[in-house]
């Protein structure tokens, strides 16, 4: 196992040495007015100047060396247009925590209800009318068909605007960190799509594995069917799934763009497009770096929490099994 | 090979004029069409018959393991003073499975849960029927692990299915079953998915367990070989009907109907070297239609007019042995059975003479 994981992290590391030097050699093409807040008022010396203490001007192979030194230092560099002179670190650690906080909130709402849906689709399916699966089956089939905008949108009038959602529960439109009531809209935003997702999933898994052999005889040698649910059939359609919840944890540092924006959320959702947008091109390569980072850091965690999960996948060398 | 006279020792289960139909896409499938048979205590009967004979849906009713659109139409599963056949929720059948009786499927690479570890699954035996818990529990679980051959017990007990060859996985279902300790082991094709020559030391082990744990066993099976090895009695399934029954040496030595003798003369055992092996002609007849006569009608080139319009009784041949099949009238014409069964035959009389 040990062993495992090492090769897996250092085959990690050694993607994430090409990704960084892809992304640097690419942001050294983008045009320079990205360091600079006025370019256009500035003459040829004294963007020249700028440059030269940005270490711009360096050969490429110490530009990059210096890249990686300030990055084991923790230094993801300073922003040069969105917020001129303020480092990166410091700008992501006060927007990092609303979008942890809404989107840990939202993930923990989503196992917790689109497991326990997903659980009674499936065992609905050996019933004679199969009702919770037929209901749970419209759920899923409408969240997935409709346009996300469009259901953030109902969700966000249909809390706020309403009578019951206005003067009844009193949820604000808006999003405001220092009142509570107002995370519940958002939440629910986050959750939805993903709720529907997990129990389609799972419900899928569940179905299947309940018609495998092992199933029949676990039936055979007496085991009650409540039992066979939790004890046979949960875990072994879950691993499918468990490969995904690390990224989806990870993800929620990133925040969603639309609902964030939707409801005004100070978080990380829209930074890396207003950061393109604006041309700042020491916070692009900071976020890209962070995107490319925590994708690969989730695949890792995803392969190594599968791998404990299932006996089946091994890890060292194919021991003589006989 | 101990001979038991079935008929001495009393019927455990009790199967009578059973129906069986299953709904597939709006029509209607008869599998098992008015099947009786009384299982006696001890013995070990095999029920042979070719794929979709109906034979696995047959033993599957007395477990209450048909599929969803499957349904006893008509007909009684009389065991211990219960009627299984009335048995409707799975609460009532709790009762039974495991508990009275077990069994041992045909794939072993397919039967076991991949992620637990085969000391779990058998301790879920042995804590639902044996009602031991902890240390108790644990060492029960060794002790069946020994029981069906598999050495290191505390190793093998820690380790998952994928780590276990075919064979050895066949043995844990068996100790699975055991664990259980059930009055009836029902083995639906036991050693099909298995390596010829595991296929033996499966047998055996079948049998000493039968003979240690005092149980009555059911085969089910389309391979003779099997049959030949292990069965007291065996009960010929075709269409979804017991044709024949008796016990092993009337059967292979004796038979009387058609399809019997068909299904013997096509044993590769039995071919003449240089000569095409035997093959039954035409195929199964379609359960979805009314099975008018003797099923085993159309593809008999013998066959009797009344063949095609009635449905033949059970004739006794023997206290033990019966035939579904119009030659044992006495109005009927004499019908010598092909060359192969009357080889058979004689093989038979020098055997028991």
């Amino acid at each position: 196992m040990a062993k495992y994981i090492t090769k897996r992290v250092l085959r990690s590391l050694i993607t994430m040495f090409i990704i960084i030097t892809v992304l640097f050699a690419l942001l050294r093409l983008m045009p320079v007015e990205g360091y600079f807040e006025n370019y256009d008022k500035m003459n040829a010396t004294q963007v020249q100047v700028k440059l030269t203490a940005l270490g711009l001007t360096d050969p490429l192979p110490k530009q990059l060396l210096n890249f990686y030194k300030q990055l084991l230092h923790g230094d993801l560099g300073e922003s040069n247009v969105y917020r001129k002179g303020v480092a990166i670190t410091q700008i992501i650690t006060e927007k990092i925590p609303i979008s942890l906080k809404l989107g840990l909130v939202s993930l923990a709402l989503s196992l917790a209800l689109g497991l326990p849906l997903g659980i009674i689709m499936a065992r609905s399916t050996r019933t004679r009318f199969k009702i919770g699966d037929r209901l749970g089956t419209v759920f899923i089939v409408l969240i997935q068909a409709m346009p996300s905008a469009v259901y953030h949108i109902l969700i966000q009038f249909a809390g706020s605007q309403t009578y019951i959602g206005k003067e009844i529960l009193g949820l604000p439109m808006l999003f405001d960190a220092a009142n509570l009531k107002s995370y519940i809209l958002p939440v629910i935003s986050l959750s939805i799509g993903n709720i529907a997702y997990y129990a389609m999933w799972l419900r899928r898994y569940m179905v299947d594995e309940a018609n495998k052999d092992y199933i029949r005889l676990a039936r055979a040698k007496g085991v009650p069917n409540g039992a066979i649910s939790r004890k046979h059939i949960f875990r072994n359609a879950f691993v499918p799934l468990v490969q995904y919840i690390p990224n989806s944890i990870l993800f929620t540092l990133m925040g969603s763009l639309y609902v964030e924006s939707l409801y005004s959320v100070p978080g990380m959702g829209g930074l890396l497009v207003t950061a393109i947008k604006r041309q700042d091109n020491t916070l692009v390569q900071a976020l890209v770096l962070i995107y490319a980072v925590i994708s690969i850091l989730g695949l890792l965690l995803g392969d190594i929490l599968m791998g404990i999960v299932d006996p089946r996948i091994s890890f060292a060398k194919k021991e003589g099994a006989r | 090979m101990i001979h038991i006279n079935p008929t001495e020792n009393k019927v455990i289960l009790s199967i009578q004029n059973l129906n069986v139909k299953f709904t597939l896409r709006g029509q209607v499938l008869s599998a098992i069409r008015g099947v009786s048979l009384d299982v006696h205590q001890g013995e070990s009967i095999a029920i042979v018959g070719e794929s979709g004979s109906g034979k696995s849906v047959f033993v599957k009713c007395a477990m209450g393991l048909l599929d969803a659109n499957g349904y006893i139409e008509s007909g009684s599963i009389l065991y211990n003073g219960m009627d299984l056949a009335t048995f409707k929720t799975d609460r009532d059948w709790l009762k039974i499975r495991g508990h009275e009786i077990a069994m041992v499927f045909q794939d072993p690479m397919t039967s076991l849960n991949p992620l637990k570890t085969i000391g779990q699954q058998i301790r879920e035996a042995v804590e639902l029927h044996q009602g031991l818990h902890g240390e108790a529990a644990y060492n029960a679980v060794l002790e069946v692990l020994t029981d069906v051959g598999i050495s290191e017990p505390k190793r093998r007990y820690k380790q998952y299915p994928h780590e276990f060859s075919g064979g050895m996985r066949q043995r844990v279902v068996i100790a699975i079953a055991l664990a259980c300790r059930p009055k009836i082991l029902i083995c639906d094709e036991p050693t099909t998915a298995l390596d010829v020559t595991i296929q033996a030391q499966i047998l055996e082990l079948i049998k000493a367990m039968q003979k240690k744990y005092n149980l009555t066993t059911i085969y089910i099976t389309h391979d003779l070989g099997v049959v030949a090895n292990v069965a007291d009695r065996i009960a010929v399934m075709y269409a979804g009907d017991i044709v024949e029954i008796g016990t092993c040496d009337e059967v292979f030595y004796d038979p009387k109907h058609p399809y019997t003798w068909a299904l013997l003369s096509s044993l590769p055992q039995l071919g003449v070297k240089n000569e095409p092996l035997y093959s039954i002609q035409g195929t199964p007849p379609n359960l979805f239609q009314e099975i008018k006569g003797d099923a085993f009608a159309p593809r008999n080139p013998k066959a009797l007019t009344i063949d095609y319009l009635q449905r033949p009784p059970f004739f006794e041949i023997t206290p033990t042995h019966k035939a579904r099949t119009w030659l044992l009238d006495p109005r009927a014409p004499k019908v010598e059975p092909p060359e192969h069964v009357r080889a058979l035959r004689e093989k038979g009389v020098n055997r028991n003479g």
